[in-house]
């Protein structure tokens, strides 16, 4: 008798030990890092309610940059670290958008309609360069993504906008570092159908369109061109011999990801209810890679799934970890640890052989 | 058997300028772009030279330290970056235990020298697990540890290790200043022996460093060791048949590097005499790595000369861009911003090129 | 009195209970050159595999038998060991650094080292190359093979030929070497740079070293060997000296007759017609290391057509450019109608497909269910399982699509949602059968179809071929490199050899004809075949 509980407990530590394995140690690290804080946030009676609201909020406003991982992870491309340019495009459309005098869902609207085929078309000139170049995506992704900001930099320094609210208002040429979108599309999102349960503020309308964006590309994947997708990033020379044509595939993910990537910032920026310029979308792709691996991904492996439970999770964890950082420790120690988790989960999926490796 | 004896047209060491300009096209261009904005910028000649040899004194120690991983087909190591966290480590110890001039000095490399061999095996460890992916681990390391050097200042120091020195914690008492003052080691190195020329002072212990260093890896490169490196470089299968320990070759360049690395920072941040705590290290490993490439190297190719001189046109760059710039299109942003989009364009590029004909052969 | 350099006594090895080697014996004399010759998975690389103490050995459970080297019993733990004992292995691929220089090559860690102060204070690593000594070490080795490349000269752009040489010098180089094995050292060579490596074999051999030869190539065992040892599966079947060797002699002996009933033989004949299906003509395939060089070919509708031949002469490379998967050049044509090359969609839109040899490299989606892998051909190239406007996957025909055929071939699985990776050879291998026939192909090319798998499912695999030609009337053309299946189901059997067919036999034809054939017999009679 004895003995049968023993071997069923170690049938459950076995269990245990596969789930373990399964997740490996920097995600348990971190789920047991977010329980801790979440423990402290009871424990140093913060208000759970502003904080809950908070993180659905966050969830919604990153959410599609983190989606914008999935096509070019899928098509074995790996994380898309040139993200920023996407995000620059985005950030080209709500300028525009904004120099036309567009204000409310007009000004959201029109930014998206500019921003998805503009993210789109840059993505398919990216993803010419990264034909180019395949098995070395990453590298070549990071600093071309830094080139664009830079060059995009120089370009917020001289583009001959006219509207008052952007420019600086000494004059000058060149746009602000960051543009407040109060008249515009301020959290035109966050507002539709907005309620508040239990002290809990419920952005709706965001949470409905990151939904919907899941959906629509939740379809796609599972369509033919999807699934084609899916099978050059599984294994190239299958794809080859049944008549796929693996560079059109990567095209299409690294358009699909720019375009998300542009459709992205526009609702994160509604949320925030500015437009941050210059420099800011540096390492934005870090932290979408990083919240898509945190939620199970691997290098060429991603699904919706994955950024839907990462996002949520890594949201919560900074959302949860400012106030108890600062209560507890110092400032500025929220955005290191984003740096490490962010960084320290790549760095963790960098190191794992890759399933599909045995194919080349 | 005689017949036999003719070898394949083998390419005839002649001088051919097509060929020349072809295999230097990077430097060529960064020597024109450097000509035309030092045109531009309209500084004076004897400042800019005056710039020059204080930026080629302080940083060249850094981009040399890059030949080695390269040579042994690690590509370029952004690694670099922990070396320097190494030497900002070191310097905040010696600092706090107020230690001045040569002696300091000596101090912390004495100091930095170990930290930088720890965090040279581990790099190098982690590398070996990432084989092939180097350098975006290389990158990607560079960030985490900047992460985990950020905890350390800001938290552990103060927080948990009482750090009782008012004029490098903050306020509070817990974490590091922004900045920390280094003037008890500035030029300590530089000014042992210094010659003046009107604006221009030459380090010349510094330069005696670099030189060092130089025949050093020249030196390097002709041992036992050195071979193994190129072997591996080359080609880690056929290398590991012949006998040789790949891995632990491959770790001995990271640590060389990291080391090297550690040491170029503290020549560079004495030269600078004051430590930015959360800064001075970031951009260490991009703009080296620039640095190298516009001198012409490439992912898998580097030589001493090409560091030099990579090291010269990036400066170069770096001194005249924003006036340039301000000259040219009546914004100082625009040059900042130009050479900030240089130093990450290069490296792009280079990396581009490095996949594109790394397909292309095969 | 020569002595006995190398002796292998009663070596048997078994793989997973699949036995590669029964009791071969092997001995060799000082300065003698002994032939290895038979067909590939005869036990020749085992054999040696054992004699370097490959990790593979001793991984899979060791050997029984016997190693003696200059008469002494020995344990040789890995290649190293071998090595120091003094043999020397010449590799099919070279292991040569194109940016090094020949003595760098030729010394690699091996390097002739100065102490320096360095060196005394920081270890070995430091010590200086001493590149004079070295450069005059590979001179010595270099001349002895009366080569008269400068031996400071980059690897990188030297000839095939002169880079086997390289290899050869330096185990040359090393100076304990006393037996040299050369794993078919003639395959990269064209016809004069084979002429000079034999002579200087015979000159190694005139010197005292022991060389043992691997090789396809009888003419050429002919020529330069004392002694000659046939392997046929796993077993030495003879053991013969230069006088009593013949080349038709050899090639019956490697081929042999090794017929297992596989495949129904009580089933109705095939309805093989004398109307040409597939018609090609000057085939040239760029496959590394399967390259085929103006191929003509026909296969007739309703037949079996087996495609045979050594590794490496090409036999891989027909399917694998007439599908598309490498650069092609030359005419096929379907039924009549030309298929244009390099495009796989047209040739599976005319009705032919292909089972890879490569199953897990090029025939599976391992991490995707067996019902995904069956279905995602069809569905991309012929639009099937698909529904709606936006072309969703349609789970529910993919499903009973699937279950259909898992019952049908008889895919042992947990269901149709598991991994392909979790399958085991056999089953993966229907799995890429059953995602062939899902494109409907009346054409069908399957390579290596037993490769890696265990000898049960061999026969499951071929009898599925053989019910697919005669219920279904698909016309099959099956690449393998065991001769034995092929007769077993083929109605004719096409040998290749360097690049083209040499000649096409019945199944029932004699292990001589078929074994010169292998060894391009009928063209070495006269007029030899240049490939350079």
């Amino acid at each position: 008798m004895a003995e049968q509980v023993r071997m069923e407990g170690n049938g459950l530590s076995e269990r245990l030990k596969a789930i373990a394995a399964d997740l490996g140690v920097p995600r348990l690290i971190i789920f047991a890092f977010l329980g801790a804080m979440v423990v402290a946030a009871f424990l140093l009676e913060l208000p759970i309610d502003t904080l809950t609201g908070n993180i659905l909020t966050r969830f919604g406003m990153n959410g599609i940059l983190v989606l914008a991982m999935i096509p070019t992870m899928q098509v074995g491309m790996g994380p898309n670290f040139g993200l920023p340019l996407g995000i620059t495009c985005g950030l080209v459309a709500a300028t525009l958008s904004i120099e036309f005098g567009f204000t409310g869902l007009a000004g959201f609207l029109v930014s998206l309609a500019i921003a998805f085929p503009l993210g789109g078309a840059a993505g398919y000139a990216y993803g010419l360069l990264l034909n180019k170049v395949r098995g070395e995506e990453m590298t070549v992704g990071t600093y071309f993504g830094f080139s664009i900001v830079s060059l995009m930099s120089i370009f917020w320094a001289m583009a001959p906008y006219r509207s008052p609210e952007m420019i600086w208002p000494y004059g000058g040429s060149g746009l602000r570092v960051t543009i407040t979108l109060q008249n515009h599309f301020d959290k035109i999102l966050d507002h539709f159908l907005a309620f508040n349960v239990m002290g809990i503020d419920v952005p709706t309308g965001l949470l409905l369109f990151f939904f919907a964006a899941c959906y629509l590309l939740w379809l796609f994947m599972r369509s033919r061109h999807g699934i084609a997708m899916t099978t050059v990033g599984n294994n190239i020379r299958f794809a080859e011999s049944i008549g796929l044509n693996v560079n059109r595939y990567r095209l299409l993910g690294s358009t699909l990801s720019c375009a998300l990537g542009a459709a992205g910032i526009i609702v994160y920026a509604q949320s925030y209810g500015f437009l941050q310029l210059y420099q800011a979308p540096l390492f934005m792709a870090f932290f979408a890679v990083g919240s898509i691996l945190i939620g199970g991904a691997s290098i060429n492996h991603a699904t919706i799934k994955h950024a839907v439970i990462g996002t949520f999770l890594f949201q919560s964890l900074l959302v949860v970890s400012l106030p108890v950082a600062n209560l507890v420790v110092s400032e500025n120690l929220s955005e290191v640890i984003r740096i490490i988790i962010t960084n320290g989960i790549i760095l963790y999926a960098l190191s794992r052989r890759e399933s599909g490796s045995e194919a080349r | 058997m005689e017949q036999k004896a003719k070898i394949p047209e083998m390419a005839q060491p002649s001088f051919n300028l097509g060929r020349l300009l072809k295999n230097n096209a990077v430097p060529i261009l960064f020597i024109i772009i450097c000509a035309l904005g030092s045109y531009y910028a309209r500084l004076p000649l004897p400042f800019l030279i005056a710039e020059i040899t204080t930026r080629m004194a302080r940083n060249s120690f850094l981009v040399i330290s890059l030949i080695i991983p390269i040579i042994a087909g690690m590509g370029l190591n952004f690694g670099i970056v922990l070396g320097a966290m190494a030497a900002q480590f070191a310097f905040i110890a010696t600092v706090f235990w107020q230690m001045q001039g040569v002696a300091g000095l000596t101090a912390t490399v004495a100091l930095t020298i170990p930290v930088a061999i720890v965090f040279g095996w581990l790099t190098g460890m982690l590398f070996n697990r990432t084989r092939g992916k180097e350098m975006i681990t290389g990158i990607i390391l560079s960030f985490f540890a900047n992460g985990l050097y950020q905890l350390i200042c800001l938290w552990v120091i103060g927080g948990v290790i009482p750090f009782p020195d008012e004029s490098m914690v903050l306020p509070s008492g817990v974490g590091l200043r922004n900045t920390i003052n280094l003037k008890a080691m500035h030029y300590a190195l530089d000014n042992i022996v210094k010659w003046r020329y009107g604006m221009i002072g030459v380090p010349v212990m510094t330069f005696v460093a670099v030189a060092l260093l130089c025949v050093g890896m020249i030196y390097l490169l002709k041992t036992k060791l050195g071979q193994d490196f190129r072997a591996v470089g080359q080609n880690q299968q056929i290398a590991g048949v012949a006998g040789i320990n790949i891995d632990k070759v491959r770790i001995l360049a990271i640590v060389f590097s990291t080391v090297l690395a550690a040491l170029g920072q503290i020549i560079f941040l004495q030269n600078l005499g004051i430590l930015t705590t959360y800064g001075s290290h970031v951009q260490v490993g991009t703009f080296a790595v620039a640095a190298i490439l516009i001198g012409g190297a490439s992912v898998s190719k580097a030589t001493i000369g090409q560091a030099l001189l990579g090291t010269f046109l990036f400066h170069t760059l770096f001194i005249v861009s924003p006036l340039a710039g301000k000259n040219l299109m009546g914004n100082p942003q625009v040059g900042e911003f130009f050479r900030v989009f240089v130093a990450y364009g290069v490296i792009g590029v280079a990396l581009a090129l490095h996949a594109w004909r790394g397909r292309s052969k095969k | 009195m020569s002595q006995r350099v190398l002796e292998m006594r009663n070596i048997s090895k078994e793989y997973f209970g699949n036995k590669v080697l029964k009791g071969v014996s092997l001995a060799v004399d000082e300065g003698e050159i002994h032939a290895l010759i038979g067909e590939n998975g005869a036990g020749k690389s085992t054999l040696m595999n054992v004699l370097f103490g490959m990790p593979v050995i001793r991984n899979t459970g060791g050997f029984e038998g016997e190693v003696l080297f200059e008469e002494r019993p020995v344990s040789i733990a890995n290649p190293f060991e071998a090595m120091e004992l003094g043999i020397g292995m010449v590799h099919q691929e070279f292991m040569l650094l194109p940016g090094f220089t020949v003595t760098e090559n030729i010394k690699l860690n091996r390097e002739i080292t100065r102490p320096t102060l360095l060196s005394r204070l920081f270890g070995p690593a430091m010590k200086r190359l001493d590149r004079t000594a070295m450069n005059s070490d590979s001179r010595r080795a270099l001349d002895s093979l009366g080569l008269s490349l400068d031996e400071t000269t980059r690897v990188a752009g030297l000839p095939v030929g002169y880079k086997q040489f390289v290899e050869i010098a330096r185990e040359l180089d090393k100076k304990k070497t006393k037996i040299l094995v050369l794993d078919e050292p003639t395959a990269v060579l064209t016809e004069s740079e084979a002429d000079t490596l034999l002579e200087a074999m015979e000159r190694l051999s005139a010197k005292g070293i022991s060389i043992l030869f691997i090789t396809h190539r009888l003419q050429e065992v002919l020529r330069v060997a004392q002694n000659i040892t046939v392997l046929r599966d796993g077993e030495r079947v003879a053991g013969l000296d230069r006088t009593e060797a013949t080349v038709d002699r050899m090639a019956e002996l490697m081929v042999g007759r090794a017929l297992e009933s596989v495949g129904c033989k009580e089933c109705a004949a095939s309805a093989m017609k004398e109307e040409v299906l597939l018609a090609v003509s000057d085939l040239r395939v760029d496959m590394p290391g399967e390259e085929v060089r103006g191929l003509d070919l026909s296969v007739r509708r309703g037949e079996i057509l087996g495609i045979g031949g050594l590794a490496g002469q090409g036999k891989i490379g027909i399917a694998n450019g007439i599908m598309g998967l490498y650069p092609a050049t030359g005419t096929v044509a379907k039924g009549g109608k030309p298929i244009p090359l390099n495009d796989t969609t047209s040739a599976l839109n005319a009705g032919m497909a292909f089972v890879s040899e490569d199953r897990r490299g090029v025939g599976l989606l391992l991490d995707q269910s067996i019902e995904m892998n069956i279905a995602v051909p069809a569905m991309q190239s012929q639009g099937k399982f698909i529904k709606g406007a936006f072309s969703l996957a349609d789970d529910r025909k993919i499903r009973s699509h699937a279950m259909e055929l898992i019952r049908e071939l008889d895919i042992r699985c947990t269901g149709p949602a598991q991994l392909a990776r979790r399958l085991s050879g056999g089953n993966q291998q229907k799995v890429c059968i059953a995602k062939a026939l899902t494109l409907d192909p009346d054409l069908l090319f399957v390579s290596e179809p037993t490769r890696g798998i265990d000898v049960g499912a061999k026969k499951i695999v071929l009898d599925l071929l053989v019910k697919l030609n005669r219920e279904m009337g698909v016309t099959i053309v099956i690449t393998s490199s065991e001769l034995a299946e092929l007769r077993a189901i083929c109605d004719r059997i096409s040998i290749v050899y360097r690049g083209h067919i040499e000649g096409t036999l019945a199944p029932d034809a004699s292990d001589k004809d078929f074994g010169i054939m292998m060894a391009g017999g009928a063209s070495h009679g006269g007029q030899e075949r240049k490939v350079s």
